[in-house]
């Protein structure tokens, strides 16, 4: 069992559910980026370090801008890992990364790279299962989790062969379309929830389109808990850190509500 | 090379292509994969297609002899006169072939990326001639350089959504296009206008274009009585490459020869991603990539737009592999050169791409029988022309 996920079974058994806060590297700016992290540990039960990409093509404005910010601040691939190398933090913390750093440094160099710096587990949102083979081998060597992504439109087949391969937990994706805000959380969220849950006893936390805490509370009504990402940027950016702490915090008791009702 | 280019379950050419898409699109890329394979092999689909290209497209396209310019090369040149299919290029080939699909398919809306603005005529060309809504991605910087093509698209009754990120680009064009289709893959069919792109659309538009050099081996055999020495073609994303170099595969005392935009020059801003790139993986498929040393991908430089793209189709990174075919590169002003060339000798505008062909076939110095394939007409460049020579 990887490390995240004896975490995350620990933070289950307890009868939380599970919250993983996402930000990019480098945000709102190199020196402030810590303070901002710390904000998201402070509360996530995992926290998801964004690598900043030029094509960025799962991203919606939000997330794409605060990307293209990133990288003309000069915070590249290498330099966003290590900015979330974190040693201090109990909380495990999870590269997001688009496939071709990972392919232009080498999978093993790209996974001993995060293994050295403290990570759990990595999540890749453009290489489906189909191409992943050799990269989750490399993760499981250095006991890195694998975070597979399930969409609206994934058969039953799929969910199964994905499913399969999670070393960490789910991510139920859970509406067509890219990254950023929903003014309701989609209907289909709960069908992919379902099947993931019917094809696998890990952990299911739903994505994509999760941003206030009454749509984490409806998301978690099934799923073991949710990812929050745009969101979290734009307060961040926005409001600073302490804005973006606080709303993890409504967002957190929004959560306890769910797990201490049900 | 003794066989044609099949790739194999995975869309693989050797090492180069694949799926690398967001888990969203593999069902409807595995549906589209299904369909394409049970049209292709459907007489009805077939013969639908061939009309279409006889009295929409206006094919076959002749093959030309360019006398005048034969001259100026020091070789015998013929060009294959994709310029005079309907709405101007190749594309037009492509895109009969995906709507014509699209509708199959029961798909409701098409949509399309565009570098030139060819395709993205050429997509709503076909989407008006079947009454369906079409959207095309374009990035601004092409917005401003191919005006006339944005408004012919919006006369034929496309929605041309101008596209500000990244460089404002081909690349960008199709990232943005990719979101569209992330977001409603389940109505609408995505146009997508090189063999580039996830798997099957390598595959999918090399066959719709290989129509180009089936014709023109016929003709060649009709025209000189022999197969030409040297097949040359200019390469963005390469499906007119691929188009042309498919007809001569099984031909193996034939060169292939793809000419890529060398830019300001290879030391500077280019768009040459077979001569100077590196594996990677860029829009569903690894190929060969322009990108940076932490695998950010580079901004290309081209001044024609339909070759501004740093990446390259998977099956041309094979062909250079294997050594099947070779690649070359012409510069900007090479190109605008070779442009002022064909206008002088032979009465036709190219477009700024084929130019960088012609322009190749001017530097060397064989004295050959040299096919090379015109791609599409240079109405729309004659901004960028003017500006260049000072008209």
């Amino acid at each position: 069992m990887t490390a995240l996920l004896e975490h995350l079974e620990s933070r289950r058994a307890e009868g939380h559910k599970l919250l993983v806060p996402y930000l990019m590297a480098g945000l709102p700016d190199a020196s402030s980026f810590p303070g901002a992290l710390d904000a998201l540990l402070a509360q996530g039960d995992a926290v998801e370090v964004g690598i900043p990409y030029s094509d960025p093509l799962m991203d919606g404005p939000v997330i794409a801008a605060a990307g293209e910010r990133a990288l003309r601040a000069g915070v590249g691939p290498l330099r966003a890992v290590a900015m979330g190398a974190e040693p201090d933090s109990e909380v495990p913390r999870l590269v997001m990364t688009y496939y071709n750093p990972i392919h232009h440094l080498g999978e093993d160099r790209f996974c001993d790279l995060l293994s050295r710096s403290g990570y759990s587990g990595l999540i890749v949102p453009d290489l489906p299962v189909e191409e992943s083979e050799n990269l989750r081998s490399c993760a499981a060597d250095r006991g890195l989790a694998w975070v597979p992504l399930v969409a609206p439109t994934s058969s039953a087949r799929r969910v199964e062969a994905i499913v399969a391969t999670a070393t960490g937990f789910v991510y139920a994706v859970s509406t067509l379309g890219v990254t950023g805000h929903r003014d309701q959380l989609s209907e289909r969220a709960g069908r992919v929830v379902a099947a993931c849950r019917e094809a696998t006893d890990l952990p299911v936390c739903v994505g994509i389109g999760v941003s206030t805490p009454e749509q984490a509370r409806a998301a978690t009504a099934a799923a073991d808990g949710v990812v929050i990402g745009s969101a979290v940027v734009q307060l961040i950016l926005e409001r600073g850190a302490e804005a973006a702490g606080s709303f993890l915090s409504s967002v957190r008791s929004a959560l306890d509500g769910v797990a201490s009702s049900s | 090379m003794k066989t044609g280019p099949v790739p194999d379950g995975q869309g693989r050419f050797g090492e180069f292509g694949g799926r690398y898409v967001p888990e969203a699109l593999m069902g409807a890329l595995d549906e589209l994969e299904r369909a394409w394979e049970d049209a292709r092999d459907d007489a009805t689909y077939r013969a639908e297609l061939d009309d279409l290209l006889t009295t929409v497209a206006g094919r076959p396209t002749p093959l030309y002899e360019a006398t005048r310019f034969s001259e100026r090369a020091g070789a015998r040149v013929v060009l294959k006169r994709e310029d005079l299919a309907h709405t101007g290029a190749h594309k037009i080939n492509n895109t009969l072939g995906q709507v014509l699909l699209a509708r199959r398919m029961k798909k409701e809306r098409i949509i399309a990326e565009t570098g030139a603005g060819q395709h993205g005529v050429a997509t709503a060309t076909a989407a008006a001639y079947f009454g369906l809504p079409c959207v095309v991605y374009m990035g601004t910087v092409d917005v401003a350089r191919q005006h006339l093509n944005v408004v012919r698209m919006q006369m034929l009754g496309a929605e041309v959504v101008p596209v500000e990120t990244g460089s404002a680009t081909l690349k960008d064009a199709i990232n943005e296009a990719l979101r569209d289709w992330v977001t409603n893959v389940e109505h609408t069919h995505y146009v997508i206008g090189s063999v580039v792109g996830p798997h099957p659309f390598p595959e999918m538009v090399a066959s719709l274009q290989t129509i180009i050099g089936e014709e023109a081996r016929r003709q060649a055999l009709e025209l000189c009585g022999a197969l030409p020495a040297r097949v040359v073609a200019c390469v963005g994303g390469g499906s007119n490459a691929i188009g042309l170099f498919r007809g001569f595969y099984r031909d193996d005392e034939v060169r292939l020869i793809g000419v890529e935009a060398a830019g300001e020059g290879l030391e500077k801003r280019h768009g040459a991603s077979i001569t100077r790139g590196r594996p990677g993986v860029l829009h569903g498929a690894r190929s060969l990539i322009l990108q940076g040393d932490e695998g950010l991908i580079s901004e290309a430089h081209s001044i024609s737009a339909g070759l501004d793209y740093p990446g390259v189709g998977p099956e041309h990174a094979w062909l250079a592999a294997s050594g099947r075919a070779a690649y070359e590169s012409a510069t900007d002003a090479e190109a605008v050169e070779a442009f002022s060339v064909l206008c002088r000798t032979e009465g036709i505008i190219p477009a700024l791409e084929p130019s960088h062909a012609l322009a190749y076939v001017l530097r060397s110095d064989e004295e050959d029988l040299v096919l090379v394939g015109l791609s599409g007409r240079g109405d729309k460049d004659v901004a960028t022309i003017a500006e260049s020579l000072g008209l």
